[in-house]
């Protein structure tokens, strides 16, 4: 018997559900397109900070550390010092570059016309190398420290300027990043509910009369909740379609002409977004509905 | 049975809207509410109806006390209560039959209750013919009507009307209130709101005449004002 008067309720504000989503087309599309511009604006900015961040990510994790090492050492004391750099806890990678690799490949990087090998003869000037890479991009500056204090270390350099500039430029990037994405959240709030409220207000006689004769808050909030649900939806798929195809052609055009620039293209990752979005744009109908059917309930 | 015991209402504005208002309504009983505007009788209505809640005193209803009720209690009264505006307060984009209805799904009726008591409110109230029809398309006295089977749908025990007659002329008021008298005659409460002097004066029924939240005057087949 309850369950009958539950499936019935169930039934009844369906009804109402339909019923208004055909009859308030302007006012729905009005809400539609809201939802749909503020995620999309929401879902650029996202996009360009998830993309910041892993551009200078790539760019911090090819910071290295180069370890020349003093003349007079073999290369099998040389080898020796591997496992000692390996064991400092901050060390991720660490690479021998012996002094016959090196000059080949500054062979290589020279070019054949330049006939490196004539002009040197039988000397190769270069040392014996170790390039190291941190776990951390700020570590940088402790870890070549401490290397340059083991025995047979010639120099370290790591440039430490550039190093320096770049974990000020990405802490930037990421707080200018945030307060964006944080504005930009706070005005597609705004602006959906602001869209509710207006709906709400063209319908307040339908509320006003439900209440007069008797419909319990539930039945008066609910068709109210899932049209806010719906018309999110709706918003947010379009926004994450038009997102969807012009990220794709973007990246496309651009990847074309600066080839070494590492955006994101990983589709799960991307996929993340574009359902975060959805569930924001549901999460955001079913709210705005809520906080405006609230005033209208206290009758 | 209504009774008031010493209830005031003062609004936030300060306006004191009643004045420690005490009287019973027995079941089955006519009730016409008079007195000039302001005095007070919106607000009465308001009282019963828990729209407002009295700044002073108790009202109780069928032996329960409104003022006391939970929030969550409060759509079980108004179903046992029948509402009518003098703004009639129908949805324009709906039939008379379905703004009768309407009073029915919100109380999770089955749609063959529906079908059944729907016409039959209609037919009593005398507009079985418009049951199609939207409001826009009626008069005002039948707009009132289909206001009036929609407070009646549910078999309430009481109804209530603030002005149901305000904006309509005198024949047409008249209908309205054979309508009312129909309705008390099949055992319902009926307490009416009203400026209509001449309707009150012939009906002779129970008239309470408010005057600046007081009772001036309450009296068993009564007029609208005393001859002075
Ligand atoms: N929501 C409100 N807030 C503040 N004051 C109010 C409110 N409702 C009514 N009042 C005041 O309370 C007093 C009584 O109002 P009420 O509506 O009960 O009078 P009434 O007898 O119904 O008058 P009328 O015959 O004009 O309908 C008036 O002075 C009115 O201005
Ligand atoms: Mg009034």
């Amino acid at each position: 018997m309850f369950t009958l008067m539950l499936l019935r309720q169930a039934y009844y504000i369906l009804q109402e559900v339909f019923r208004s989503l055909k009859r308030n087309s302007l006012l729905n599309f009005a809400a539609v397109g809201t939802t749909a511009i503020s995620l999309f604006v929401l879902g650029v900015g996202l996009l360009l900070v998830v993309n910041t961040n892993q551009i200078t990510s790539t760019m911090e994790s090819n910071i290295e550390i180069m370890v020349y090492l003093k003349e007079d050492i073999s290369e099998k004391e040389a080898l020796s010092l591997e496992p000692l750099f390996s064991r400092i806890s901050e060390v991720k990678e660490v690479d021998f570059i012996s002094r016959d690799e090196a000059l080949v490949s500054l062979e290589e990087q020279m070019g054949e016309e330049t006939n490196l090998r004539d002009s040197l003869g039988d000397e190769n000037p270069l040392p014996n190398a170790y390039k190291i890479k941190t776990s951390e991009p700020r570590e940088v500056g402790a870890v070549a420290a401490e290397v340059g204090r083991f025995p047979g270390v010639e120099k370290v350099r790591y440039g430490q300027e550039v190093v320096e500039k770049l974990l000020k430029l990405t802490n930037w990037a990421h707080t200018i990043g945030l307060i964006i994405l944080a504005l930009l959240g706070v005005s597609a709030i705004f602006l959906i509910a602001t869209t509710t409220r207006l709906t709400l207000f063209a319908r307040r006689q339908e509320i006003n009369i439900m209440k007069y004769v008797g419909a319990t808050d539930w039945f008066v909030r609910w068709p109210f909740l899932l049209e806010g649900i719906i018309l999110g939806c709706v918003g947010a798929l379009l926004a994450v379609g038009v997102l969807y195809l012009s990220y794709g052609t973007l990246t496309a055009k651009l990847q074309e002409t600066i080839s070494f620039l590492p955006l994101i293209s990983d589709g799960r990752y991307l996929m993340w977004i574009y359902e975060g979005l959805l569930a924001g744009g549901i999460v955001l109908g079913a709210i705005g509905s809520a906080i405006s059917v609230r005033k209208y309930l206290r009758v | 049975m209504i009774s008031f015991f010493n209830v005031s209402k003062v609004y936030p504005n300060g306006v004191k809207a009643l004045q420690g208002l005490s009287l019973q309504i027995k079941n089955g009983e006519f009730v016409f509410i008079v007195g000039p505007s302001g005095a007070g009788k919106t607000t009465m209505i308001k009282l019963i109806f828990r729209e407002e809640l009295p700044t002073k005193g108790q009202i109780y209803i069928g032996g329960r006390s409104v003022v006391r009720m939970r929030p969550r209690e409060v759509p079980n009264l108004r179903r046992r209560i029948g509402m009518v505006f003098q703004d009639f307060r129908l949805l324009p984009d709906r039939t008379v039959f379905e703004n009768v209805a309407f009073a029915m799904k919100v109380i999770c009726a089955s749609r063959s209750e529906i079908n059944e008591r729907v016409p039959e409110v209609l037919k009593l109230v005398g507009l079985e013919k418009r049951m199609d029809n939207y409001p826009p398309q009626l008069s005002g006295g039948e707009q009132q009507r289909t206001a009036i089977a929609r407070a009646l749908v549910n078999r309430p025990s009481i109804m209530i009307a603030d002005e149901p007659t305000g904006n309509l002329d005198i024949d047409t008021s008249w209908e309205i209130m054979d309508c009312f008298k129909e309705i008390n005659e099949q055992g319902t409460t009926v307490i009416i709101a009203t400026h209509a002097k001449e309707i009150v004066d012939s009906m002779r029924q129970r008239v309470i005449a408010l005057n600046h939240g007081e009772v001036v005057r309450d009296e068993h087949r009564g007029v609208y004002a005393n001859a002075t």
